[in-house]
Order: structure tokens, then sequence, then C-alpha cells
């Protein structure tokens, strides 16, 4: 009777925790500490998914560097709006670039008329040069983000003429029921953005286009009336922090005190780093990427009809440092020369004092050594 | 009687069912023809029914209906009555509460009306709910312990999802209807109130919630350990020697010094478990009314230590730059 019994069971109980345990990735993690002993500051990370991660971002081999000198493009070429200052060598070394980085598939004839280079006809031609643009201005003036290793255009584009993650606004999600029945206010469905929680899933709208309020968290221990958020507003920045998250593929303790997240102090430095982050991309989807809108086909734009826009993960691709850190700008110096009105270089790098050089901020496992006091019994 | 000492009990009672006591007059009738169920019998007794529901049952199961329908439905529209993504999402669909700008007004229905109807039913079926375990307990000549338990756990829901959002002024602070949006929700009250590990009150219901786990596994296995000797009969053994009771309680004297009694260890179970909920929500009602950042107060009652600074110092890039954060 009980071998009866046992046999039926077990089927079933094996039955139910596999199913349950689908959703989940199997152990053994690793762990790496961040800061300081026993607070929780630590790195989980999946060794199984580590290498198809590592394989996913890799930075190709740069082009032979070309010697300096000769014609300037602008002088020789019809229509070369932002790359007249490059040399003829410079410049088709940069296209060549281009190409490989971006439509290696579709080749130079993704944004130019065959037989007529100048021509404009092809709308990803106005796109590319102010996404050259948008690529100076970052290396320029966020150096307080992406610090001395820049961005190209790999960065983000990686070989598919448009990125593999970028976004559209969601204005509601999914198509609901209307009339009387509850609305879901932009959450409570599956979505990958918020790591598969139900938080809200488009919090870009608000935080990466439009400057609505993040910090939610009092900074008095009593309340003085002078925090008007709630919790509803905390779900929000909540949804955002866990695209930061899958993003990069870190947990919270990257950027914040595992105490409290609101305090700067003791926080790690990266949560500096990705403040000008946050900035730095609502200022180029402002800047640079809506304005593209009436540029697009319509088969290039969201159901609301409105261009693709970045986000963390459009140059992080789920990891913590681009392509791994790889600096692919320093083997491109081209990228540098790109200018509105054809001026000189000479803009290149004015600004980059600007923010204190994040950089230089220890990062994984550097932050491991500095953590350890000498004494670390003592507190 | 070694059967007792197996996860499933191995001995069941087959017998006609008992239909129980005669009922008082004026009582509902019993609903149900008792049957002999023999997996039921493996975790408990095997005889399933009659059952008493009696106005305050029938009330409250009706208003329950309405609130489980309420919710359901709206889930259900939510996904556009798309029958597939209502199962695929359904951990994931919520019924939120009224936005932050409604208070405590009523909202229209898809702004939040539905919620606080939903509300209002689940908490009056839960309530009546209540009143039918009271009379129940009184009808059977009972204390009334369970009720009074039960009531710890209704203090705690009523906390959450009325009384908390009165004191704050705005429904937007109760707690939303659906599996992860309300897990969601608790991380991010959590957050918003600087961490809710510092609330002493969230720490002393952690310790409740440990300790009733604790004592509850402790008298489990010693009841069941001492089975052999009749164990499970426990108070009418306390006054004889060498019995179940006398070997139950002799094993944790001599284990820890100290030993509850057959009639003591229930206080104790019933204590750590109300207060796991009593405490809980004293906590829950002092967030955001009385303490905005449980950290901070943590920090100026010296209850969250100061850590070696590890990382060199990088202040507010919101304060330093002068610059709307």
């Amino acid at each position: 009777m009980r071998t009866l019994t046992m046999r039926k069971l077990l089927p079933l109980t094996v039955l139910a925790a596999a199913a349950v345990l689908t959703a989940c990735e199997r152990p053994q993690m690793e762990v790496e500490q961040l800061g300081y002993r026993g607070v929780g500051m630590e790195q989980v990370t999946n060794p199984r998914l580590a290498g198809a991660r590592r394989d996913a971002n890799v930075a190709p081999e740069p082009l032979p560097p070309v010697t300096p000198g000769g014609p300037r493009a602008g002088d020789l070429y019809e229509n070369v709006e932002v790359l007249g200052d490059l040399t003829i060598v410079e410049f088709n070394r940069l296209m060549t670039a281009l190409t490989e980085w971006v439509s290696p598939d579709e080749g130079c004839n993704y944004c130019h008329v065959p037989g007529n280079f100048a021509s404009e006809d092809i709308y990803t031609k106005v796109v590319s040069r102010r996404m050259l643009e948008m690529t100076k201005t970052i290396n320029d003036q966020w150096h307080s983000h992406v610090g001395d290793t820049g961005v190209t255009c790999y960065t983000c584009h990686q070989g598919k003429p448009v990125p593999e993650y970028v976004w559209f606004e969601e204005r509601g999600g999914a198509r609901q029921a209307g009339g009387m029945a509850a609305s879901r206010r932009g959450q409570n469905l599956a979505s990958p953005v918020a790591g598969y929680s139900s938080l809200p899933s488009d919090p870009f709208s608000a935080f990466l286009l439009g400057d609505a309020e993040i910090r939610v968290i009092p900074t008095t221990a009593l309340p003085e009336g002078t925090n008007p958020a709630n919790i509803m507003d905390a779900e929000w920045t909540y949804g955002l922090m866990m695209h930061f998250s899958t993003s990069l593929g870190v947990n919270c303790t990257h950027c914040h005190n595992s105490r409290s997240f609101f305090e700067w102090d003791g926080s790690p430095p990266q949560r500096t780093n990705a403040w000008h982050a946050i900035r730095m991309a609502r200022e180029l989807n402002q800047d640079y990427l809506v304005p593209l809108e009436s540029v697009y086909p319509d088969t290039q734009l969201g159901p609301h009809g409105d261009a693709p826009k970045l986000n963390c993960q459009t140059c992080h691709q789920g990891v913590n440092l681009p392509l791994y850190g790889v600096s692919m700008l320093q083997d491109y110096p081209e990228l540098n020369a790109v200018s509105r009105n054809g001026s000189a270089r000479s803009t290149a790098a004015s600004q980059a004092d600007m923010a204190p050089a994040v950089s230089a901020v220890p990062d994984e496992g550097d932050v491991e050594e500095e953590a350890e006091p000498e004494n670390g019994d003592e507190i | 009687m070694a059967e007792y000492q197996n996860i499933f009990t191995q001995v069941q009672v087959r017998t006609v069912p008992d239909a129980g006591v005669p009922l008082p007059a004026g009582s509902w009738p019993r609903a149900g023809q008792p049957v002999l169920q023999y997996w039921l019998g493996k975790i408990g007794n095997a005889q399933v029914g009659p059952i008493y529901l009696g106005f305050t049952g029938v009330a409250a199961l009706l208003c329950g209906t309405i609130a489980f329908l309420i919710i359901g439905l709206n889930f259900w529209a939510q996904v556009n009555w798309d029958p597939i993504q209502f199962v695929r999402q359904l951990f994931w669909l919520g019924l939120e509460p009224p936005a932050p700008e409604y208070g405590l007004s009523i909202p229209p229905l898809a702004q939040g009306g539905w919620w606080l109807m939903a509300g209002f039913f689940l908490t009056t079926s839960v309530l009546l709910w209540w009143v039918r375990m009271y009379r129940r307990a009184r009808a059977l000549g009972m204390g009334t312990h369970v009720a009074w338990a039960f009531a710890a756990a209704i203090w705690l829901y009523l906390v959450l999802g009325f009384i908390r959002p009165l004191l704050m002024g705005s429904w937007s602070e109760a707690v939303p209807f659906g599996i992860f949006p309300h897990l969601d929700w608790t991380a991010a009250f959590s957050i918003k109130y600087g961490n809710l590990f510092y609330n002493p009150f969230h720490m002393l219901s952690i310790a409740f919630l440990y300790g009733a786990t604790l004592l509850f596994a402790m008298h489990g296995a010693t009841i069941l350990a001492v089975g052999r000797y009749g164990g499970e009969r426990e108070l009418e053994q306390i006054t004889d020697r060498g019995t179940a009771s006398e070997r139950a309680a002799l094993f944790w004297r001599w284990t820890m010094g100290f030993n509850a009694t057959m009639e003591s260890i229930h206080r104790w179970g019933w204590w750590f478990a109300v207060l796991c909920p009593l405490t809980g929500g004293i906590g829950i009602l002092l967030t955001g009314t009385v303490v905005d950042n449980w950290y901070l107060w943590g920090v100026q009652h010296g209850i969250a230590p100061a850590y070696p600074d590890v990382y060199p110092a990088m202040p507010d890039p919101a304060a330093t730059q002068g610059v709307a954060p």
C-alpha cells in the first residue's frame, strides 16, 4: 500500500518541482565581494552564462591605421557635411569601418545611392550623419560617463543596422479592454524591461526622455512634508532600476549601498557614473533621436509613430562595461574629427575635464582589494 | 502505534460518517452529505462534511465571491479578454488602488473604483468569516483563541489596506491585488521608506515569525517522537510517570534546562504566531505616518552602525553640480 502511494506521489512531486523550477537558474552562482565584509555588497553572476555573454560582446579587430596627410575629404567629395575635416584616406577608412559595424550584409548601399554617393535620397544617410555627431557629443561632452573609453558606432550597432536594444513609447502597453475595466497603469504584465517583474514596463518615457523625479526616498528620518513621492512613484523608479540591473548584468549593489539605496555615503562610485548616464541618455534622446522622427520611414517607427530611442541596454547589452571595456575609439581617431561646420578638430576633448574622470574609479576587481582593510577583524 | 511516527497518518477510521451533535434551536442546517475520502485521511480525518455555514458563512462566501470576481474579471479585461494571455499573465496581473491625486475620494471605476469595491467586499467577507469562527467556537463551548488569532491577521490586513491609507490620506498607499503586484509593492514600500529592516517592529515581527515556526517544529517533533507512547494524547497523561508527556518534558529539560509544559507550549506557540502580525501591523502603521526613513531613524538611534569607507568619497552629483536631481 505504501509503495503504491509513493510510486504515484513521487513522479507528481518531481513534475511539480520541475514546472516551478524551469524559470530558475541552477546553482552554483559566483559571488564576488564588492565592499566591506558582511554587508551584502556583492555581485552574483551565473558562470555558465558568462561565456556566451563574453562571446556576444567582442570588439572587432581594428582596421590598419592610415598615414596622415593628403587632401581633405570635404574638398574632394560632394556633400560631406560632418566628416569634411578628414583626409581622403581617413575618410575611406572610417567609411569601411562604418560599413563593417553597421551594415556588414547590406554594404555601402544601405546608406548610399549606388553611383551617387552624395545623394541623400536614402534616409539612412541622414540618420547616420546625425549619429556621427551624436557619437562625437558622447565622447566630447559625456566624459563623466564614458570616460576615456568612449564609444563608436559599434558600441551600439554591433553589426546590426538598427541596434538590437532600442525602445519605443508604450503608452499603456498591450491592448486592454476599455470602458470601465480597471487600468493597468503601464504595469502588471510580464516585462523583460522590468526584469520580468510586474513593475512599470516603460520607465524610459518618464525618466530617459522626460525628466520625471527619480528620487523617491525621504531624506529625513521623520515625515516633514518635504517628500511628495508615494509608493506608486517608487514602483516607477524601481522599474527603471530593474532596467539598469538587466542592461548591465549587475545587482543593485553595483551602484547602491546595501543598507540604504538613497544614501550617497558609502555607495560605490559607479553610482555617480550612472547619475551622469541618466542625464546623457535624456539629452541624446531629446537632441538626437527624437528629432529624427520625421526622417524615418514608417517601418522604422514605433507603434505610436515615435522614433527609436536609446537606453542603457543600447550600449551596455548586458555587460557592465560595453564590449568589456575595450576602447575602440582609441583605434578610430577619425570619429573625433566629426564637426558640423567643417571646423577644425580643436573642439575635441575641450570639455573632457568638465566632470570627474570616473574611469579612474576602481572597477570590479580593483574594488575587492581595496575593500579589505588591513585589520579585517576590527570594525 | 509506530504509524504515528510517519509523515503521513497511517491509521484511518472507516465507519459510518458522523453527522455531529444536534444543533441548538434557531440554527441553520448543516450542509453537505458527509463522505469518507482516502487521501484526506492521509493528512487528517477522512470524513469530509457536513459543514455549518449559517448566515455569516453564506454572507462571507457571497462577499468573497464578489471580490474574487471583481479582481478576476478586471485581470481578464486587462489582457483584452484573451484566455491564453489571462493564464500566462495571471501571476503578473494586478488591480491597482486609486492614483494619489484621488486622495481618499471615490475615483471612477477604471481608476481605482474597482479596487475600492473589491476591497470593501473582501474586507466584509473576512470580517463575517471572523464572526462565524467566533460563534462556532462558542457553539461548541470552546474558548475563542482561534478567532482572536485570526483577528491578529485581520489587523495586519486592515492596517495595510485601510487604516494606514486613511492616516496617510490616500488610497494610493494601499496594496494592489495580484500575485507579483503585491510582492513588488512590498519591495517598493520597503525601499520608499528607507529600508524596512531598520524598523524595530518589523524586526519583532520577523523574530515572532521565525520563532513561531521554530516552536511549531520543536513541538511537532516532540509529539511525533513520543508517538510510540501515545504522545498525541498530550494532556491526559500529564499527571502520570513514565508517560509520553513526561518523556517529552524531560527531553527538553535535559537538553536545554527548561521545558514548557504540555499546556504552556501551546500558549508559547499561540503568542508567537499572534504577535507576528500584531507587531508587523504596528510597524507598517508607523511607516510614513510617524517615521519616514527607517534607515535614518536607525542611524539616529544607534541601530545602524557605521562601516569603514571602502570607496572614494563620491558626493551626490545633484548637490555638487547645483542642478535638479
